[in-house]
């Protein structure tokens, strides 16, 4: 008897102990804040005044590179060249402040893959044009379009500025770059409209704490795109930092690459105001990832992460001053001043993926197994 | 004195009781074993930790194993079937060495997914083996009249709940440290960002829950065992229990560790709980245990007596070798030396990162590694913390670049970690080369002491 009313007693708890689990469970997405600092106002602020606005002002700038190049194709000069290439370079200068935030729409379609994969492949582009079979969707051709591939065609596909003029009315040549712009102009059309109709709440909503939780993904994304696109990608590869020797040709636009450096310049700028929540039209201040940890300091009466990761970032700065604009050659002539800024660049990964990472608790991993 | 106390041990280790414990132990371990394996496959992670990465880390003594390809898909179905195999009791002695072997090899496949309660499952089938856990309730008893027995030797039963007590208080006794009690670390990190768990999320940033928790966890581990033990607070402690880790299992992505616990603790019961238990289970299939009551004792056999024997000399390792750390200088938690197998349970949080420069020793030409072109990022995420990931995998960096054609190669690390909320700090010696050091080197001299 008594037995069985402990049984009775046990079944209850495990039963109770189920629907507890199952709540954790559903709940994970829910956007209920409860702690002091507020998430839902950081990713509003991200998306309100950093994301969307970064995506409006790229796109308007590829719509201004699609009429410069109709200008080009009604009357292909110099002069057109010269505007056009004003045109390209503006729209690729706003694509840097866009690129980190490969999620939702960006991510399904993987925006960064189609747009900004270099070194380019020259030989491939003048096949795809040469044959005109090519399928701009494959994985294949992603170093055949994007802006690598426009500088080429730009810039580098003839000797001099009178020759692109003429290669480029070739039928051929205009139909690639005209295809190429389409495409550029597609993607980041569908991934602004995404954000604008539908992720934005979607983004703002999932505010929970999982691994898949829009702060862990957009912070995760962040630091991918500083260690792999601004660090290694465009210093640390052509300075020869996983190789041993020197890429000089691997810099971002190597077929114009007095732009390189502004280049970085626009994407470590992006990757600043990021994170300390700078808007991106005025110098208004939102939510950011420099208050949450300004937070997580003073709930746990510790040193402020965000000031060294700061200050870290003023010395990088004070190593790209030395820079010249032309990375390419700089690169050739004096590689230790590239070296100098890798090596500033990559001490705020050991803050950022070491320390941050540990004071808000976000996993760098993408595996969801389990723990113990 | 001393013979007088063997003659006691000698008379318990012949005292016999009801084989309705073990039978229901038996039963939830297979079942709980085989849900593990069906759940492992359908999260993707058969592909995701095993299949896709191209380099595994080792168990030292264990570098033979390897991944058996897409043969793994067969290693976990016979996983999972001799779990449901031993839950019937059907074939039982086959299927447990199988399913201990076959789990065990895919633990020992790759040391990136060691989890203590992967540990303790590989102990747990270990000890089944030795066990008549098939003489009741089970397949092979109905089948065999000579196998079926109502009563077995009590150490059966007792071994298993010293096994348990070994994990607890073990696992008590690593929280007894400064970070845990006075600094209500690693769970001031993790607790704040569960801010979104029903019921309990607006607390979760406060300190004094923090504190709460680690205390509760610490007085928790040390005496929920004791209060198993002894009857009068048996239903209390099971409440604990069950409070406890479904607690865990909200907070924390731990899988399926609270159920085993939960379901291990059951032991701790009398034989007449079991036997209910078992009446309830019966039920729906139309049968009744008084089938298995037949008021025999189980007949031993030669496994059996060699079986006791290797249960003493297991049994005495097992309340040995998580102390092994005491041996090494330094903090266990920094060093991780002596670190697994004993029974540290969510005691640290550490974050690392760690940069491999391969150098020419003659020219001096350098250049660093992407450790994505080689590991998955979970490997990269456990390899950063620990120090024998970071000279195993440094070794295989050294070894493929030779292999490439590299001469001279030399292998540094830039290393940094931190751990419950300190700055980060150099981890290893950046100035040593991994190709001439060995792991015990590498501890003694070569891991920058923490800074506290």
């Amino acid at each position: 008897m008594k037995l069985t009313n402990s049984l009775r007693s046990l079944s209850i708890c495990m039963l109770l102990g189920l629907f507890l689990v199952s709540c954790g469970e559903k709940d994970e997405s829910s956007s209920t804040e409860t702690d002091n600092f507020d998430r839902t106002q950081m990713l509003t602020d991200w998306a309100d005044i950093i994301i969307i606005p970064a995506y409006q002002t790229y796109t308007t700038n590829l719509d201004a590179l699609n009429s410069s190049y109709s200008n080009f194709e009604a009357n292909p000069n110099e002069t057109n060249l010269e505007a056009l290439r004003l045109s390209y370079f503006n729209a690729y200068r706003s694509w840097q402040k866009v690129s980190m935030f490969e999620i939702g729409k960006a991510e399904e379609i993987g925006l960064r893959n189609f747009t900004n994969v270099y070194p380019t492949d020259s030989d491939k582009i003048e096949e795809n044009i040469a044959t005109q079979v090519y399928n701009l969707d494959l994985p294949s051709n992603f170093v055949t379009q994007g802006f690598p591939a426009l500088d080429y065609l730009l810039y580098g596909a003839a000797d001099s500025d009178e020759a692109i003029v003429l290669l480029l009315q070739n039928t051929n040549y205009a139909q690639y770059v005209s295809d190429l712009l389409s495409r550029l102009t597609a993607l980041s059309k569908e991934v602004l409209t995404d954000w604008e109709t539908n992720y934005r709440t979607t983004f703002i909503e999932n505010g929970g704490s999982s691994a898949t939780a829009s702060v862990d993904k957009m912070v995760n994304d962040f630091l991918f795109y500083y260690e792999k696109y601004l660090r290694a990608g465009k210093i640390g590869i052509p300075a020869g930092v996983f190789s041993g020797n020197t890429l000089p040709d691997a810099v971002e636009a190597p077929y114009s690459a007095t732009n390189s450096k502004v280049l970085f310049d626009e994407g470590f700028e992006a990757v600043r105001d990021f994170f300390v929540g700078k808007s991106f039209y005025s110098e208004e201040k939102g939510s950011s990832l420099s208050d949450y940890l300004a937070y997580v300091a003073s709930q746990n009466e510790s040193t402020n992460l965000a000031n060294s990761i700061e200050t870290q970032w003023t010395l990088v700065t004070s190593k790209v001053n030395d820079l010249s604009a032309n990375l390419n050659e700089q690169v050739i002539t004096d590689n230790s001043k590239m070296l100098a800024v890798y090596d500033e660049l990559q001490k705020a990964v050991v803050l950022m993926k070491v320390d941050m990472m540990q004071a808000l608790n976000i996993q760098v991993d993408y595996v969801d197994a389990d723990g113990d | 004195m001393a013979i007088d106390s063997i003659r006691k041990i000698n008379s318990f280790l012949k005292e016999d009781t009801k084989a309705a414990p073990l039978a229901v132990f038996r039963i939830f371990f297979g079942l709980i074993m085989c849900i593990s394996m069906i759940r492992f496959w359908y999260h993707g992670w058969i592909e995701k930790l095993y299949l896709v990465p191209k380099f595994h880390f080792h168990y030292a003594g264990f570098d033979f194993i390897k991944i058996p390809g897409q043969f793994t898909y067969l290693l976990f179905i016979l996983c999972g079937l001799t779990a449901l195999f031993v839950s019937i009791g059907f074939k039982y002695r086959g299927s447990i060495v199988l399913f201990f072997l076959s789990f065990t090899y895919i633990e020992l496949m790759d040391k990136t997914t060691y989890l203590n309660h992967y540990y303790f499952i590989s102990i747990l089938g270990f000890i089944l083996i030795w066990l008549p856990a098939h003489c009741y309730f089970s397949v092979d008893a109905a089948r065999n009249e000579k196998l079926k027995a109502q009563f077995i030797p009590r150490w059966n039963i007792d071994v298993l709940k010293l096994m348990l007590a070994i994990v607890y208080v073990y696992a008590g006794l690593a929280k007894l440290n400064y970070d845990w009690l006075f600094r209500a670390m690693p769970l001031t990190i993790w607790l704040p960002s569960k801010f979104d768990i029903p019921l309990l999320g607006s607390i979760m940033h406060e300190k004094w829950l923090h504190y709460f928790f680690s205390w509760g966890g610490a007085l928790y581990d040390l005496f929920i065992v004791f209060l198993l033990l002894w009857r009068r607070t048996r239903i209390f402690a099971f409440m604990m229990v069950l409070f406890f880790h479904i607690l865990t299992r909200v907070l924390f992505p731990i899988g399926m560790f609270p159920y085993i616990m939960i379901v291990g603790s059951l032991i701790f019961f009398e034989a007449g709980f079991h036997e209910k238990l078992l009446s309830y289970l019966s039920k729906p299939f139309r049968f009744s245990t008084a089938f298995f009551d037949n008021g025999k004792t189980y007949v031993k056999t030669r496994i059996d007596n060699f079986g006791k024997k290797i249960l003493i000399v297991f049994m005495v390792f097992q309340l040995l070798f998580p102390l092994r750390n005491l041996l090494y200088p330094g903090s266990v938690f920094w060093t991780e030396r002596g670190y697994r197998f004993s029974w540290r349970v969510m005691l640290m949080e550490k974050t690392g990162y760690a940069n491999f420069k391969i150098v020419n020793g003659k020219t001096g030409n350098r250049f660093y590694v992407q450790n994505d072109d080689f590991l998955s990022s979970f490997q990269e995420k456990q390899m950063s913390t620990q120090p024998d990931f970071i000279l195993e995998y440094g070794q295989y960096l050294g070894n493929h670049f030779k292999s490439q054609g590299h001469e001279h190669v030399e292998v540094y690390v830039e290393s940094y970690a931190s751990l419950n909320g300190r700055s980060n700090q150099v981890y290893i010696d950046p100035k040593v080369d991994l190709m001439t050091v060995n792991y015990t080197q590498l501890c003694n001299a070569h891991i920058t002491p923490l800074n506290d």
